[in-house]
């Protein structure tokens, strides 16, 4: 099953982690593995995900967790993991 | 399994550093819409071009959202209109009702450029294509989204010069018909030597006959992730500076291999051709001239321009074609003037001329472009400068292009406005001395020693 990777860049605050996981679990979206720093205060989060079993596009879901990163002062991207694989392996 | 920095380096690249896919243009054939009667020609073409490409722009922006990178145009070629209309048109004005319906139509699916309003005349023109070509000016100002080619030679036929002659006189003409909106019409033609079947750019862009009923084309883009892959490199050898443009052209292809396969198979047509050129947009940091400069030039049209833009060419092609089985179109770097800041600054502060530009186009990937001259530009003037940048591609193998644009009451110091993606430009100084009496001769140069290979 191929992959989404959804990452969230932004100022780090309260609840951003909560905002998103809460987001794909009422999407149905399962979460395989999540990584996350902070570089000088900035939160850097990237997490692999599993779509299938969700109603949603990927493309519609895309739309849906920027709206998220809005309201909560990050830039949520959610790409179909192609894209990473294409460009960095042969 | 991919890892943060692979991931976060992707993503710069399309929010930072402006990596996009510059279009996804589909090619789609009008040979069976051909009739006799202009009237249901016209209906055919409407019919065909809105069923096709129905899909189209919806696709490319599920693509768009689904893999967060950003596909700038989506477009559509078709069959050279000089070959549909033949039987249908007997006048000029004829043909501009068939650029009319491809107006329509491409407004109907939502494209932004339709190209193929086109005549190859390499060697010879037929009937149609003279009417169709003197049909150009009315064509141009009377549609806003069809775009004109015209190949005036080739390296098997020669340069057809009475074409050229004839050339030089339509793009003053056209210049004349759209000069309440910036000389417009000009921006949307171009004349080409050895024009590629399958080159999924504008205004060049047509669907050729050796081509299939339909086909995806895509032109990827990225001259700002070239730049920033440089900056890391300041002060390196020409090796380490080599590897480096080739690794990041195989990653900017590769984006563009993946959009192709998947438009293709979304929209059930077969994917033709990956063309791997560097397209500047107007856009700070978008810019071929800002990649010359980190490579070592204080302005695009130092000494060196020519050398640099030669080795950024010659990479770019080797990192792409291993990203992408099927390469093809125009494949390398683009230098239009307008559509590229720091080649207008280049102009502007004197470091960049036509006569360097014409040097340039003997080692980049397509030919003088989008450059704006005084409006009291003579007729065969023009043609002499398309004379000899078809000479080059001739000679060469190469293909070579002219789309300028003779800014009617305007001359040298002054400035042209185009809007989005063609940018604004300057007026550059033209060398004024006759060429009328060359130009005057009929006939054709006909094709240099090294053609006949069989």
């Amino acid at each position: 099953m191929k992959k989404t990777i959804i990452t969230v860049v932004g100022k780090d605050a309260v609840g951003i982690i909560a905002k998103v996981c809460n987001y794909l679990a009422e999407n149905q979206v399962n979460i395989e593995d999540i990584s996350q720093t902070i570089v000088q205060g900035y939160f850097n989060m990237i997490i692999v995900a599993d779509i299938s079993e969700s109603p949603k596009s990927n493309a519609e879901m895309a739309k849906e967790l920027e709206k998220v990163g809005e309201e909560i002062g990050v830039v949520i991207r959610c790409q179909h993991e192609d894209i990473f694989n294409m460009m960095h392996r042969i | 399994m991919i890892n943060l920095f692979e991931v976060k380096e992707t993503n710069e690249m399309i929010t930072k550093e402006n990596l996009d896919v510059r279009t996804i243009t589909l090619g789609i054939s009008l040979m069976d819409c051909i009739d006799s009667n202009l009237d249901k020609l016209n209906r055919k073409i409407y019919d065909k071009i809105t069923t096709m490409a129905r899909n189209l722009v919806v696709t490319g922006e599920e693509i768009e959202a689904e893999y967060g990178v950003p596909i700038v145009n989506k477009r559509i070629s078709v069959t050279p209109i000089a070959l549909v209309g033949g039987s249908a048109c007997k006048t000029p004005e004829d043909f501009v009702t068939i650029a009319e319906t491809l107006d329509r139509a491409a407004k109907e699916v939502g494209v932004n450029f339709l190209g193929g309003y086109s005549a190859l005349v390499s060697k010879g023109m037929t009937k149609a294509d003279e009417l169709l070509i003197r049909s150009i000016p009315q064509a141009m100002a009377r549609t806003e989204r069809v775009c004109s080619s015209i190949n005036l030679g080739s390296t098997k036929t020669g340069i057809n010069m009475d074409a050229v002659k004839l050339m030089g006189e339509i793009i003053k003409a056209t210049a004349e018909a759209t000069r309440e909106d910036s000389c417009m019409g000009c921006a949307k033609l171009v004349v080409f030597c050895n024009a590629p079947d399958d080159n999924p750019f504008m205004a060049g862009a047509f669907h050729g006959v050796t081509e299939a009923d339909a086909i995806i084309n895509v032109g990827v883009s990225g001259p700002g992730v070239v730049k920033c892959a440089l900056e890391k490199v300041r002060g390196a050898d020409f090796e380490v500076l080599c590897e480096t443009i080739k690794k990041t052209a195989f990653k900017i292809t590769r984006v563009g291999q993946l959009v192709a396969q998947e438009a293709s198979r979304r929209l059930g047509v077969p994917f033709g051709i990956i063309d791997l050129s560097l397209a500047p947009t107007p856009a700070i940091g978008d810019s071929v001239a800002e990649i010359l400069e980190e490579i070592g030039l204080e302005s695009a049209g130092a000494p060196g321009t020519t050398a640099a833009l030669a080795m950024l060419n010659d990479q770019v092609k080797k990192g792409g074609v291993m990203a992408s089985s099927y390469v093809g179109g125009l494949s390398g770097a683009f230098i239009p003037v307008s559509e590229d800041q720091g080649m207008i600054d280049a102009v502007n502060e004197g470091a960049l001329t036509l006569e360097k530009l014409e040097a340039m186009t003997c080692v980049c990937s397509v030919g003088l472009d989008m450059i704006a001259i005084p409006g009291d530009t003579k007729a065969s003037t023009i043609s002499g400068i398309i004379a000899d940048e078809m000479a080059i591609g001739m000679v060469n193998q190469k293909t070579t292009a002219v789309r300028l644009i003779p800014v009617i009451g305007k001359g040298v110091g002054d400035t042209v406005e185009f809007g989005g993606l063609l940018g604004y430009a300057p007026v550059m100084p033209v060398n004024n001395f006759s060429c009328e009496a060359f130009v005057n001769r009929k006939g054709r140069i006909p094709a240099p020693i090294h053609s006949f290979k069989n």
